[in-house]
């Protein structure tokens, strides 16, 4: 399998190195990796959460008689 | 107005990569513009992208502030004494709508100048199937050294062909 590889530009030079990841670094790739996973799982979820609030805030008020035109007015 | 807007450097990936870095940048300009198109590897919906200057991966960095729009809803928050420079939800991942790339702008004023560096960051991160982000950086590097090098890296998995780094330089003179 073809290891990873990074990439150095030397600007004054103009000489452009493509250098292949240590065994450190692609292990720690692959723990970001995850980590960034578990994060993003996280960040729907919470996302999702305040849209479900949004929807049932707007249900409510709805219930209560205002009309969809009044609902807007109060988000903005 | 800037006077100059030169090509310092820069390149579309004809391999992925994990990062790409600038050395060696001269000290020739007054600002320093990068402007990348980039997309990742990882199999996630959005990832995260890293900057890192001069090679300091300590907590030399005051600060990073923004603000950030998904079409639904905005969100703001502020780091301090971090490290590095995380923009955080920033590019295009693998299960975002295919050969979609992210647009980001770094801008470094003054880069030479023994002072602390402000900068800013602006990312455009679209989505044809599910939430797209518009992303807007302040950062500070307290640093009163110049800035010599650049590091864009991925927190996961690697850029893809295709992605681009361009470096600018902008004199005022």
């Amino acid at each position: 399998m073809t290891r990873p590889t990074r990439v150095e530009v030397n600007c004054t030079t103009g000489e452009t190195s493509i250098i292949e990841l240590t065994d450190a670094e692609i292990a720690q790739m692959e723990a970001d990796a995850a980590a960034q996973a578990v994060a993003q799982a996280e960040a729907e979820a919470a996302q999702a959460a305040v849209e479900a609030a949004r929807i049932s805030a707007n249900e409510k008020l709805s219930a209560l008689g205002l009309t969809t035109e009044e609902i807007a007015a109060l988000t903005k | 107005m800037p006077s100059t807007y030169t090509l310092i450097k820069g390149e579309t990936l004809a391999s992925s990569a994990a990062s790409y870095t600038f050395t060696a940048i001269p000290s020739t300009f007054t600002d320093l513009v990068l402007r990348m198109s980039i997309r990742t590897g990882a199999a996630t919906n959005f990832s995260a992208i890293y900057i890192e200057y001069n090679g300091d991966s300590t907590n030399t960095f005051g600060s990073n502030t923004w603000l950030e729009g998904n079409g639904a809803s905005a969100s703001s928050s502020r780091y301090s004494n971090i490290t590095g420079f995380d923009p955080s939800t920033s590019v295009n991942a693998s299960t975002t709508t295919a050969s979609t790339f992210s647009n980001v702008e770094l801008y470094l004023p003054s880069y030479t100048a023994s002072q602390n560096k402000p900068f800013s960051f602006f990312n455009a991160m679209e989505n044809n199937s599910t939430t797209g982000y518009l992303k807007t950086h302040a950062g500070l590097y307290r640093t009163n050294s110049a800035i010599s090098q650049i590091k864009v890296q991925t927190q996961a998995n690697t850029f893809v062909t295709g992605s681009s780094f361009y470096l600018y330089g902008i004199k005022n003179s």
